[in-house]
C-alpha cells in the first residue's frame, strides 16, 4: 500500500435509467486522505455515481479501482467489506432499537451471546475518538436527525471503512451540528481516511474540501479543482452553466391585512412532551415572515398545527379571520380540518418530502394533482380529467424544470432536488393566500435556490402571506420582512433588521432585550 | 411506470410457467406423463365449446371475488373475508326469493336486480364490520375479516338447516325460474349451437364490474384517493383525504363485489341456497388479485385460467393436480415478488473481516 495510489479511481462510468443517461462516461479520482467535494445541480448524477461505486447500482460500462486494484462490488455489503461506506441522505436505521443494536445490525458479531454492554463501551469510545458523541443505549427514535446521522457514520466506521461517502450530509443539520460534523471529517482525514462529500452549499465546500469535481447533466464539467484556486461564483457557473447572482432584489412594499394569526398556541410532540408553549405570531399579506431556530425547537410542530396535521392542546390558528383549529373545531374529524385549511388557500411545503410530501410509486402527474384533484378543471364530477391532469403536469414539469423523462415516471425515480421541485411546483401553482414553507430550498442546487427564492418573492409581491422556516440564516435574513426566533417552543423575540449574531444568541435561548414590538398587529391580538 | 408494469406482468407470467414446470416434474416423479397430462387438462377446459363454457362459468365468481380483493388491496386493506362476503351475498339474494320478499311470479326484470342488490348489500355489510372496526378502533382487518368468514358460514348453515330447509335436507328449495340468471342454453331454440351451454349472465356482470372498477381506480377522484392512501397514507393525510371514511367505503365496495359473486353463483348455477356453494372462491380471489397485479382488467384472463384449473380438476385423476398447480402458482408468485423486492444474498461467514 504505497501512498501514491489513489483511494478510488472510477473510469468512464456510464449508467442509464429508462429515458435518462444519469452518468455519461464519468472519470473520478479520490486521493488518499483528502476530502473531495462532489458538486452538481439537481439530477446531475452525483448520487447515482456513488451508488455505482458502492455496488447498489451496476454501471453498464467503466471500471472501478480501489487502492489500485480493479474491483466490482455487487452490493453495499460487499463494498463495506472492502472499506467503502456510504451515508445516504435518507437514513436506514431501525427506530425501535438502540444505537448499539443498529450499529451491530447485519454483522456476524456478536456470535452467540448478546453482550451488548461490551459493545456499548466500544461504540461510545469510537464516538469519542471522532467527535461523534452519542449515547449507545438510546433508541433511534429518541435521537435528533443530527444524532441519527452520527449513528450512520459510526456504523460504517465500525465496519472499518477507510473511504467514506456522505451524500448531502449537511442538508439535515443545524449550523452548530455542521461545525461538529466538519471537525469529525477533519479528524478522519488526518487519520488517512478518504472522504467524498456531496453538498449544494458552496460555502461549506469551500470550507471543508480539498479538491472538487463538478458534474453537470451526467458529465464531468470540471475535475481536479483545488479549493485554494477557485471561488463560489466560478463553482456556481461550472455547476449550472450560467452566472448565478447571489443577491436578491427585494422590493419595498407595505404589508396588507393579517392573514395568519396564531394566539397562545400550545401543542405536544410525538412523544407527548410540550413542543409549543403559548406561541403568538402573525403574518400579513404580502409579507415574508421568517421563523429562525435550531431544528427541534417546535418548528415542525408549529407547521403541523397550522396545516391541521396536529391538534393543539390550547390556543388557536386564525386564517383570514376564520378560526381553524381552535376549541370550536376540536370535535371535527382531523381530515376535515386539513381539508378546510387547504380550501382556505393554505399551501404547505412539508419538511419531509419523501414521507409526507409525495407518494413514491405514483406518477409525477398523480403527485402534482394531490391538492388540485378535487376541483375543476382536473376534477370533472366524480371523474378525474386524465388529459387535463397530464397537460397540467406537463406544463408544471417544464416551468419548474423537473428533470424526468415523462410525467408518467414514478416520483421515487426523481433525484432529491427534483422531488423538492415537484412539491414546490404543486404548492406554488395553487396560488396560495398563505404559504407555510418548511426548508423550501433544502437539497436544491444554487441555480434552483435562486429561482425558488425568486418565486417566494413573487408570491410576496402577489400578496401572499409567507411563513418561512429555515435553518439557513442568510436565506432568512435575505428574504424575510420580519423574523421571529423560536426556542424550546417559545418565541424569544421578533426582529425587523436582523443581525446574525443577535439571531444566534436568541436561538440558544436568550430573550430579546428590548421588548418593543416591531409590528402593531401583535398588540392588536394581545 | 411502463417498465415496472411490464416487469409485474412478466413476474406473473413467470410464476405460472414455473408452476407448470414444477407441476410437470412432480407428475413425472409419480410416474405420469406431464405433456400428455397438460394437453389433457387443456382439452378438458378449453377443448370444446361445452367445456369452454364450463370454464367461463367457473371463472365468473372468480372475477368478482378477484375484483373484491384487488380494490381492497389497492388501499393496502388486507380483506381476506371475501369468502364470507360471498356467502352473505348468496344469503342476501336467497332471502329475496325464500323469505319471500318477492313472489315466484315476479318478473325476472325485477327479481334479478332485487337479488343483485340484496346480495351486494349483504356482502357490503359483511365488509363494513371489519372496515368500521379498523377505521374506528384500529382493529387489524386481517383477523376480523377472517373471523367474519366463519360467522358467515355458520349464519348460512342456520338458514339451510332450519329456516329454509327443504324437507330436512341441508338445502333450500329450488328457486323459481324467475330467480335464475339466464344461461346461454336458454337461447338454444333460436341458436342450436348454444344447446347445453351453462355460461350465465353472471359473466356479463363480472365483465362490466371489471370495467367499472378499472375506471374507479384509474380515472375517478375516489380511485385517486384509494391509490394515494395505498401508496403513502401520510401523504394522503397531508392532502386532506379522509382515510377512515375511505377504509369503510372500500371495505364495503369489496364486500359488495364478493356478495355479487355469491348472488351470481346461486342464481346462475346452483339455483338454491346450500352449504357447498364455494370451493374457496373468496380465497382464490386473493391469489387472482395478486397475480393480476391488482389490475381489474387483467383479473379477467387470470380468472379464466383459474376457472380452467378448477374444471380440469374434475376431469383428471388424480384430481389433486390442478389444486397442486394453484398452490405452486401462489408460492412461486410470492417468492418471485419477494425476490424482486428484496435481494437475498447467501454469504459466507466473514471470518477474515
Ligand atoms: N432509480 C432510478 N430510476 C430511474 N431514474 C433514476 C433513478 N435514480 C436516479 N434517476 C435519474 O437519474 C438522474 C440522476 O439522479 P441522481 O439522483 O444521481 O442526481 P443527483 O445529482 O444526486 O441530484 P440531487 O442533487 O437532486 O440529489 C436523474 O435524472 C434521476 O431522475
Ligand atoms: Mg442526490
Amino acid at each position: 500500500m504505497e501512498s501514491s495510489v489513489n483511494a478510488v479511481e472510477m473510469k468512464s462510468i456510464t449508467k442509464r435509467f429508462p429515458g435518462v443517461l444519469a452518468n455519461d462516461a464519468i472519470d473520478f479520482t479520490l486521493r488518499k486522505g483528502e476530502i473531495h467535494a462532489l458538486l452538481g445541480e439537481n439530477g446531475a448524477g452525483k448520487s447515482t455515481l456513488m451508488n455505482c461505486l458502492t455496488g447498489l447500482y451496476n454501471a453498464e460500462h467503466g471500471a472501478i479501482l480501489i487502492n489500485g486494484d480493479v474491483m466490482l462490488f455487487r452490493s453495499p455489503r460487499d463494498a463495506i467489506a472492502h472499506g467503502i461506506g456510504m451515508v445516504h441522505q435518507h437514513f436506514m436505521l431501525v427506530p425501535s432499537q438502540s444505537v448499539t443494536e443498529n450499529v451491530l445490525l447485519g454483522l456476524d458479531e456478536p456470535r452467540f451471546r448478546l453482550n451488548l454492554s461490551h459493545y456499548d463501551v466500544k461504540i461510545a469510545a469510537m464516538g469519542k475518538q471522532y467527535g461523534l458523541e452519542i449515547d449507545p443505549q438510546a433508541k433511534i427514535w429518541q435521537l435528533s436527525v443530527g444524532e441519527q446521522q452520527r449513528v450512520e457514520i459510526i456504523k460504517i466506521l465500525y465496519r472499518g471503512a477507510t473511504i467514506l461517502i456522505l451524500d448531502e450530509p449537511t442538508a439535515v443539520l443545524a449550523p452548530q451540528e455542521i461545525e461538529e460534523l466538519f471537525k469529525t471529517l477533519r479528524v478522519m482525514a488526518a487519520e488517512g481516511k478518504s472522504i467524498i462529500f456531496i453538498s449544494h452549499k458552496l460555502d461549506e465546500v469551500m470550507t471543508i474540501a480539498d479538491r472538487i469535481t463538478v458534474l453537470r447533466k451526467g458529465k464531468v464539467t470540471a475535475s481536479d479543482v483545488l479549493v485554494s484556486g477557485t471561488n463560489k461564483a466560478e463553482l456556481a457557473r461550472l455547476m449550472v452553466g450560467r452566472d448565478v447572482l447571489f443577491e436578491l432584489e427585494k422590493e419595498q412594499q407595505t404589508p396588507g391585512e393579517i392573514v395568519l394569526a396564531i394566539e397562545n398556541l400550545s401543542a405536544q410532540n410525538d412523544k407527548g412532551l410540550a413542543a409549543l408553549r403559548g406561541i403568538s405570531l402573525h403574518v400579513r399579506a404580502g409579507e415574508i415572515v421568517g421563523l429562525a431556530g435550531v431544528a427541534g425547537n417546535g418548528q415542525s410542530e408549529l407547521a403541523e398545527v397550522i396545516t391541521g396535521l396536529r391538534r393543539p392542546t390550547a390556543g388557536n390558528v386564525v386564517v383570514h379571520g376564520q378560526s381553524m383549529v381552535g376549541e370550536r373545531a376540536a370535535k371535527v374529524a382531523p381530515a376535515r380540518v386539513v381539508r378546510r385549511i387547504i380550501d382556505a388557500g393554505v399551501a404547505h411545503i412539508p419538511e419531509d418530502r419523501t414521507h409526507v410530501g409525495t407518494a413514491p410509486n405514483l406518477s409525477i402527474t398523480d403527485n402534482l394533482i394531490m391538492k388540485a384533484y378535487r376541483e375543476a378543471p382536473i376534477a370533472q364530477g366524480w371523474a378525474i380529467n386524465h388529459q387535463k391532469a397530464t397537460e397540467t403536469a406537463e406544463s408544471l414539469r417544464v416551468s419548474y424544470e423537473i428533470l424526468a423523462p415523462t410525467v408518467e415516471t414514478p416520483a421515487r425515480m426523481l433525484s432529491g432536488g427534483n422531488l423538492q421541485r415537484l412539491i414546490l411546483a404543486r404548492e406554488i401553482s395553487s396560488e396560495p393566500k398563505l404559504m407555510i414553507a418548511m426548508q423550501p430550498t433544502r437539497g436544491l442546487d444554487v441555480g434552483a435556490i435562486e429561482s425558488v427564492q425568486r418565486m417566494l418573492l413573487a408570491q410576496r409581491k402577489a400578496g401572499a402571506a409567507i411563513l418561512l422556516v429555515s435553518e439557513e440564516l442568510n436565506e432568512l435574513i435575505a428574504l424575510s420582512d420580519r423574523i421571529y426566533v423560536i426556542y424550546e417552543g417559545e418565541i424569544m423575540g421578533e426582529m425587523k433588521e436582523a443581525k446574525t449574531e443577535e439571531l444566534g444568541l436568541m436561538m440558544t435561548g436568550s430573550r430579546q432585550v428590548d421588548s418593543e414590538k416591531i409590528d402593531q398587529g401583535q398588540r392588536d391580538n394581545n | 411506470m411502463d417498465q415496472s408494469k411490464w416487469l409485474g406482468l412478466a413476474v406473473s407470467t413467470g410464476a405460472v410457467v414455473v408452476a407448470l414446470i414444477l407441476g410437470g416434474v412432480i407428475l413425472f416423479l409419480v410416474g405420469g406423463n406431464p405433456v400428455r397430462t397438460y394437453i389433457f387438462m387443456a382439452k378438458a377446459s378449453f377443448g370444446s365449446l361445452g367445456v369452454l363454457s364450463d370454464t367461463l362459468t367457473k371463472a365468473t365468481p372468480l372475477i368478482l371475488t378477484g375484483l373484491a380483493c384487488a380494490i381492497a388491496f389497492r388501499m393496502r386493506l388486507w380483506n381476506i373475508g371475501a369468502e364470507g362476503q360471498f356467502f352473505l351475498g348468496a344469503f342476501g339474494a336467497s332471502a329475496v326469493v325464500l323469505t319471500p320478499l318477492l313472489g315466484a311470479d315476479t318478473s325476472p326484470w325485477i327479481m334479478l336486480p332485487a337479488m343483485m342488490l340484496a346480495g351486494a348489500l349483504a356482502g357490503a355489510l359483511w365488509g363494513f364490520i371489519p372496515g368500521y372496526l379498523k377505521a374506528r378502533f384500529d382493529v387489524n382487518e386481517i383477523i376480523s375479516s377472517l373471523m367474519m368468514n366463519y360467522i358467515a358460514i355458520a349464519w348460512n348453515n342456520f338458514f339451510i338447516f332450519a329456516v329454509w330447509s327443504e324437507g330436512g335436507f341441508q338445502m333450500s328449495p329450488q328457486f323459481p325460474r324467475s330467480a335464475w340468471l339466464p344461461r346461454l342454453t336458454n337461447y338454444s331454440q333460436s341458436a342450436p349451437i348454444l344447446q347445453g351451454l351453462t355460461t350465465h349472465m353472471g359473466l356479463i356482470i363480472g365483465l362490466v364490474a371489471a370495467v367499472i372498477i378499472w375506471w374507479i381506480v384509474f380515472r375517478s377522484r375516489w380511485g385517486y384517493e384509494i391509490r394515494l392512501i395505498g401508496d403513502n397514507p401520510r401523504a394522503a393525510r397531508y392532502a386532506g383525504i379522509n382515510i377512515a371514511r375511505n377504509t369503510i367505503l372500500v371495505m364495503m365496495l369489496s364486500g359488495a363485489l364478493a356478495g355479487l359473486a355469491g348472488m351470481s353463483e346461486i342464481s346462475g348455477v346452483v339455483h338454491r341456497l346450500q352449504g357447498s356453494i364455494s370451493p374457496g372462491y373468496g380465497f382464490t380471489g386473493i391469489i387472482i388479485a395478486w397475480l393480476a397485479k391488482l389490475n381489474p382488467l387483467i383479473i379477467i384472463p387470470v380468472s379464466i385460467l383459474f376457472g380452467a384449473l378448477i374444471l380440469a380438476g374434475r376431469e383428471i385423476q388424480p384430481s389433486g393436480i390442478p389444486t397442486l398447480l394453484q398452490g405452486i402458482i401462489l408460492v412461486s408468485l410470492i417468492a418471485s415478488d419477494f425476490l424482486l423486492r428484496y435481494k437475498i444474498r447467501f454469504t459466507k461467514r466473514t471470518q477474515e473481516a
